[in-house]
């Protein structure tokens, strides 16, 4: 067996005005996890674009089993036995698991598809990892956390050795999550060696053996769980201490801002995904509301924010009936949205920073006036966005794009911030982005509520929740099962109720 | 900024020129000489005042043609009507072109323009406003709305408005009056300087108006889009009205400028060319301009072309495939070029190992 799985040998990569990768080293063994951690930005997925053969490093090499190579494309990485799940879901939801594992390399006899011997091989494939898996499901029909299964039984059919797994569990329930790291760890007692990005501290003190922290396109630190702490490795992360929990005053409610009345909303597929709401959020306060996702969250948010319209029900917002509002009606009242899917719903991602900071408020004055807009003046107001919540981009004629996720939402949130508001729907504020990021966009939120911002805070991390909110609503199929006082509230009850149980 | 520039009309400047290449090619194939060919072709198209006169007439429904194309494209439609928005824009400029007289032409012939004009944003509009409504894609119903469109205005040539002068058996029109015909100006005829406005026009709302950036955004991403407040389905209905008008606009220029009447069959095929032409110009209103003019000269110089090389006309149909089938294809062009792909092409290449 080799010595060294998969290395990275002082690799450095440019970027127009980035250096990516600053002479990067890093070693992986077989049976062993490498933690990758780092900020967005930080150069993880340069790094693992190069050694998966997606960008050619500018200097250094790639090793793959005690071999020095040059790889010309991801086909050449996966022929020679490396693997990779990325954070988006590389699959074909409406085709089945067994289909999605053989596309490219399906077993065939006389010239067409042997879809029994390829669901064979799966089966067998599932079995000896103890990755159990309907074959015949469809993808689409899939929770996430199965269809990164999929995406792993993908990579094993195409025997590799190393799994790169990009942000695993950034898309995973804290179960789920838990789950993934148990089924990581017997992987590697067959010799397969996983390289794992992420930035969650927790999860890299459980699960690594070796870990590495990049900051700025270089390694500045090599470490292992034992010799470490969160803060630890925080501090390695950021290059400086942080505060992992934001300090908060007790909280002051005003007037009601937000009220919801046995509201009743479908989801995409008509199915009733709110069944009769009924809640408040007062000026001055946080309402958290926890849940497993996929129990009304998305609806919920979309419903307040006009962007689904409820099928009964009333929704006041600062004593306006407004359940059949427009997006702009509600926007009008005062309300910032902070939406969960910031690629989706957030910016345009081919638009200039300065345009995207003004998405929702271009036709008003001062950005337009009759129609026209006003370059200047957007281009000055994103000037501004952009210094006040420490977005970090060359300029703000770049497109969106090129900003990483913690600067697309500092960039979201400085545009949604920088009116009077008067409620803010945030939802998943801080998904995907690093910690720095995540501090940040918290102190932000604590101001506006103690600016009097009533605040609907939507989070599947319970850390949030449980670390921002005053009250927490927990959300159980579409149901609200109870409403807790943030001081009475623990892990262990939010938990219980997430799953639907109460006493 | 330059640099950006070059970048931009790289690609179709060098998918004419491999165009041309391979045309030449075809030409020594048939025994003729390239050089004689592609001179004549430029004589012919560029050589004196009634040759400028020719292309710039070629390029004017050209110009109206792509920027139906383009501007659909920027709110993300797919504008496959403009053989119908052109054919109602030119049966309507012409009625009332014909059918009023003893009007001053100061109002004879804007008002022939406007009627052909608004008929053409309804024809292009339901198509919007159906897509809006009902999510029927524009596609399918730009193109069956074509054949809608070719038989009402066969109709109406051949019946109610028919030309019943002198033994006249052909589906058209009587001739436009006097007042509300086109003028020329020179060798440059005024239909002409009116897509070129067209195209300034189309380019500022599209970059500097509120109405731009809701289209683009609409264009871009409508979830976001959506999110921000923008009435998309009314986007998506306007902007199929303001394709649709434009498309008209070329062919109330055809009708009041170059054949002085409609006649049924006269214009088939043009409105499709828009096509050709809004991919060669990257879906850019200015880059409409000298897209049209390529093609518009290449029009008017093939018959010289035939005249004094022996190349069939059809060849310049092949080029004009060609140099299209290099823009849709860039790949080759990057390649040839050995241009570096951008960062986020690269990206999106990657992510295309399975779905998007």
């Amino acid at each position: 067996m080799s010595e060294i799985l998969l290395a990275a040998q002082n690799v450095t990569k440019r970027f127009p005005g980035v250096l990516a990768n600053d002479d990067v080293s890093i070693r992986l063994r077989p049976g062993r996890i490498l933690a990758l951690l780092g900020e967005n930005g930080a150069g993880k997925s340069t790094l693992v674009n190069v050694l998966f053969g997606m960008y050619r490093p500018d200097s250094g090499q790639v090793v793959i089993k005690d071999e020095t190579v040059e790889l010309h494309g991801p086909d050449d990485a996966i022929s020679r036995g490396i693997g990779m799940v990325h954070q988006h879901f590389q699959l074909v939801p409406p085709m089945r698991v067994v289909e999605n594992i053989v596309l490219g390399e399906e077993p065939t006899k006389r010239g067409l598809v042997d879809l029994d011997e390829a669901r064979n091989r799966v089966v067998e494939l599932s079995e000896r990892y103890g990755l159990e898996i309907d074959p015949d499901a469809l993808v689409e029909d899939l929770p996430v956390g199965m269809q990164q299964r999929v995406e792993i039984l993908k990579a094993l059919y195409r025997n590799a050795d190393v799994l790169i797994l990009d942000e695993p569990t950034g898309v995973l329930t804290p179960q789920e999550a838990d789950h993934l790291l148990g089924v990581l760890r017997e992987l590697t007692e067959t010799g397969l060696g996983i390289v794992f990005i992420t930035h969650k501290l927790r999860e890299v003190l459980a699960i690594a053996d070796d870990i590495v922290v990049l900051r700025n396109g270089q390694v500045v630190g090599e470490t292992t769980p034992s010799q470490t702490s969160e803060s630890g490795l925080a501090e390695m992360m950021v290059g400086r201490s942080v505060v992992l929990q934001v300090e908060k005053s007790i909280a002051d409610p005003g007037d009601v801002v937000l009220k919801v009345n046995e509201l009743e909303v479908n989801d995409d597929r008509g199915q009733i995904a709110l069944d009769g709401l009924n809640f408040e959020v007062r000026a001055g306060e946080i309402l958290g509301v926890a849940g497993v996702e996929g129990n009304g969250q998305r609806e919920l948010v979309e419903a307040i924010t006009g962007l689904r319209h409820p099928s009964v029900g009333l929704m006041e917002i600062d004593g306006e009936e407004l359940s059949s509002g427009s997006p702009r009606q509600i926007t009008k009242k005062g309300v910032a949205h902070i939406p969960e899917d910031r690629e989706k719903h957030g910016v345009v991602a081919v638009y200039s920073v300065a345009e995207n900071s003004v998405l929702n408020r271009y036709h008003r004055r001062p950005f337009s006036i009759r129609g026209i807009l006003r370059r200047d003046v957007i281009r000055g107001h994103a000037r501004d966005v952009v210094d006040e919540f420490d977005v970090r981009t060359p300029s703000v004629s770049v497109p969106a794009s090129s900003l990483s996720g913690g600067n697309k939402q500092k960039l979201i949130v400085g545009r949604e911030f920088s009116d009077e508001i008067k409620l803010l729907i945030a939802a998943q504020p801080t998904r995907g982005i690093d910690i720095g990021a995540i501090e940040f966009i918290h102190r932000r939120i604590l101001e506006q509520r103690d600016k009097g911002t009533a605040v609907l805070l939507v989070s599947a991390e319970l850390d949030e929740i449980l670390g921002l909110s005053d009250r927490i609503a927990v959300l159980y199929d579409g149901k609200i099962m109870d409403v807790i006082d943030a001081q009475d509230a623990d892990r262990e009850k939010i938990g219980l109720l997430m799953a639907g149980i109460t006493d | 900024m330059s640099r950006s520039i070059l970048r931009t009309v790289a690609i179709p400047l060098v998918a004419v020129v491999l165009g041309l290449l391979i045309g030449a090619v075809l030409i020594l194939s048939q025994n003729a000489s390239p050089s004689t060919a592609y001179t004549a072709l430029v004589v012919g198209g560029l050589g004196d005042a009634d040759a400028v006169l020719r292309t710039l007439q070629k390029a004017t429904p050209l110009i109206f043609g792509g920027l139906a194309v383009a501007f659909a494209f920027k709110a993300g439609m797919f504008n496959i009507g403009g053989q119908g928005q052109l054919l109602i824009g030119a049966v309507f400029a012409a009625g009332v072109g014909f059918g009023i007289d003893n009007l001053p032409m100061v109002i004879h012939l804007p008002l022939a323009l406007l009627v052909g004009a608004i008929a053409g944003a309804i024809w292009g509009g339901l198509a919007g406003t159906l897509k809006a409504t009902t999510g029927a894609h524009e596609v399918i119903v730009t193109i069956m709305l074509n054949f809608v469109a070719g038989n009402l205005t066969d109709w109406l040539s051949a019946n109610p408005w028919k030309d019943n002068s002198g033994n006249n058996i052909v589906a058209r029109t009587p001739l436009v009056e006097d007042s509300a015909t086109i003028p020329t100006l020179g060798a440059v005829p005024v239909g002409f300087l009116l897509a070129v406005a067209a195209a300034a026009t189309c380019w500022l709302v599209l970059e500097r108006t509120t109405y731009g950036f809701e289209v683009r955004s609409v264009g871009h991403n409508r979830n976001a889009a959506r999110y921000s407040g923008i009435k998309v389905g009314w986007v998506m209905g306007s902007t199929m009205a303001v394709a649709g008008m434009l498309a008209a606009l070329g062919g109330a220029v055809e009708s009041l400028g170059v054949d002085g009447r409609f006649e049924a069959g006269v214009n088939v095929g043009l409105g499709f060319e828009g096509i050709t032409i809004a991919l060669l110009a990257r879906a850019n209103p200015l880059g409409v301009i000298p897209a049209a003019l390529l093609v518009g000269l290449m029009e008017a110089g093939a018959s010289r072309m035939q005249f004094k090389a022996g190349v069939a006309p059809e060849l310049i149909d092949v080029i004009q495939a060609l140099i299209l089938f290099f823009v849709a294809a860039p790949i080759i062009i990057r390649w040839l070029l050995r241009m570096r792909h951008d960062t986020s092409e690269q990206l999106q290449l990657g992510a295309g190992w399975g779905k998007s």
